[in-house]
């Protein structure tokens, strides 16, 4: 019987314990860092998801999107888009399994919101962040029309941007590794 | 001539012939020295350095000691430029499936709980030249992508208890403050425990080309993922599918397909002397080199004289750290006769390095990134070494 309240004894310091150890390795928050206000997070978060959030009000078509194409992205991608010396950006759909695999927006990248994210965030390179929303829908409009992913006249914005099917969608798989012996 | 022309380019000729003097040098023990210095520089004499390239500088392992890569020699990767932040403006967002949306100033960050951690970051472009034919003609060439820091800061699962993580946070999207706005998603499970956001690097702050004033290291996982430059960390429930991710830090492989979020760098080692460029003479030579790997600790590396006929184990100078470049060495008297060197490494995992033939048979000759194939050296006989593929 004692036995019996000893080991219950024991058992309930034993939880007060863990409980006391659970507490010290949560640890509360040590109160640095400043709130940050729905505007201020707005005006930092460029980032476009798979599923369009993030996208801004505009829109934009391939025609409009080729002027700015020409005046801002030529120099670096070429005139279509396939002269370099930047990235290709057009063409090489099918290619990826052959001797030669040609890496383009048309032929590699799996979502068309990245596209937007990438233009909005890194291009054009020498500068970043200068586009407006609706030079920015444009020329991805013109560089998806030139893929032959959306036709001449589709006009893209947060609402059709995200619905566009890339032709390498399901090309991606996860990390196998290890994989060699 | 050169020699003197090979050693100033930084490529480090081993045991090389004394020069002639051009004129006699003071005698330093009749003259007074120099006084204290506020900042400290290396001896004039010493003339290793990176090679820039256009979005890369590598480090020269071939003239390197121990495990340490001092920051001057620390190799770069950027996407668009060195930014010149001022740390008093600059500020960290963390926000997303938080709840509490915060920002940090970086002398709030350095008010938090601190830790310190020798690690290797490596690009996971190094060795990229060496997929289809001997691409570099030095260790700084082919290995220079790799280099090793104490990297000190305040562990990443600290910063998100500040700003309290809700409970279906699942990937993490960490963006730089660059030109380029670098960004990658992060597996919260997986970074939760090691990832570190560190604004100091050798014992002093970041230099800018690491990412002044705040980076993010992620212990053992590929260099690009270790966002430089950090100024937003965003919780969300799926990865955000950033270009890095999907178009560019992807392994596309013989079927056509690529594999994605191919984070972990596995088991590489290298002989960093005799090394390509380097002549040596017959008699000692202490061959040396580095081993690491992403998935914890080096177990032990072996070197092979005869093209891989035979190996020897190396002895590994300690400290053996997980996820941190490991020095070994082998004693060895050259014969004069024309050698084939190669090192391979086994991590505690049991993970034996690769042969380049075995890499190219499981990834075919497309894949770009992870590169970790067994390097060789050739040995001719008049001392000159040189890259050999195997």
């Amino acid at each position: 019987m004692a036995d019996d309240k000893t080991k219950a004894f024991a058992a309930l310091m034993g939880l007060f314990l863990a409980a006391a150890v659970w507490a010290e390795e949560r640890q509360d928050p040590l109160g640095l860092g400043r709130t940050a206000s729905d505007a201020e997070i707005h005006a930092w978060e460029i980032d476009v998801s798979p599923d369009g959030s993030g996208l801004p009000p505009g829109r934009g078509t391939a025609a409009e999107g080729r002027v700015v194409y020409t005046a801002k992205c030529a120099g670096c991608h070429g005139p279509t888009g396939t002269e370099g010396p930047a990235d290709t950006l057009v063409g090489g759909q099918g290619t990826l399994p052959g001797p030669n695999p040609v890496r383009t927006v048309g032929s590699y990248w799996p979502y068309a919101t990245t596209l937007f994210d990438y233009v909005r965030r890194a291009m054009p390179f020498d500068a970043p962040q200068s586009l407006r929303p609706d030079e920015t829908y444009a020329v991805v409009a013109w560089l998806l029309a030139e893929n032959g992913i959306v036709s001449r006249d589709a006009v893209l914005d947060a609402a059709s941007l995200p619905s566009i099917r890339m032709p390498n969608r399901d090309g991606f798989v996860p990390d196998p590794r290890p994989d060699v012996k | 001539m050169l020699k003197a022309a090979v050693a100033a380019a930084g490529a480090g000729a081993l045991h090389a012939l004394a020069l002639p003097l051009a004129a006699e040098p003071a005698d330093p023990t009749k003259i007074p020295g120099t006084p204290p210095s506020a900042y400290g520089t290396r001896s004039p004499h010493e003339r290793s350095r990176r090679l820039p390239r256009t979005s890369t500088s590598l480090t020269p392992l071939q003239d390197l000691h121990g495990i340490v890569t001092p920051s001057s020699l620390h190799f770069e990767r950027h996407h668009n430029g060195v930014p010149q932040i001022d740390p008093s403006t600059h500020r960290l967002l963390v926000h997303g499936l938080v709840l509490r949306p915060l920002f940090f100033t970086v002398d709030e960050v350095r008010r938090l709980p601190s830790v310190s951690r020798l690690l290797t970051i490596e690009c996971s472009g190094n060795s990229a030249s060496e997929w289809r034919e001997p691409g570099g003609a030095t260790v700084q060439e082919t290995h220079g992508l790799t280099s090793t820091s104490e990297w000190t800061g305040v562990p990443l699962a600290t910063i998100l208890r500040e700003a309290g993580m809700k409970p279906n946070a699942s990937w993490m999207l960490a963006e730089g403050g660059d030109a380029a706005a670098m960004t990658r998603s992060l597996p919260l499970r997986d970074v939760l425990d090691e990832a570190l956001l560190c604004y100091a690097q050798n014992g002093e702050a970041l230099r800018p080309e690491q990412g002044y004033p705040l980076r993010l290291v992620v212990p053992g996982w590929e260099g690009n993922v270790c966002i430089k430059w950090l100024r937003r960390l965003k919780l969300g429930t799926a990865p955000f599918m950033t270009r890095e991710e999907t178009s560019h830090y992807t392994d596309l492989m013989p079927d056509g397909t690529a594999r994605q979020f191919t984070f972990v760098m596995e088991a590489k080692s290298v002989i960093t002397s005799p090394s390509g460029g380097q002549q040596i003479r017959p008699g000692f030579v202490e061959i040396r080199g580095l081993a690491w790997t992403g998935r914890g600790k080096i177990l032990s590396v072996e070197v092979s004289t005869d093209g891989g006929a035979t190996w020897r184990p190396a002895a590994l100078h300690g400290p053996i750290l997980p996820k941190c470049h490991t020095r070994f060495v082998l004693p060895w008297r050259w014969n004069g006769a024309e050698a084939i060197l190669q090192s391979r490494c086994t991590d505690e995992t049991g993970y034996v390095q690769p042969t380049r033939s075995a890499l190219l048979t499981a990834r075919g000759e497309h894949s770009v990134y992870h590169y970790n194939g067994i390097q060789r050296w050739h040995l001719a006989a008049d001392g000159t070494v040189s890259n050999l593929h195997g």
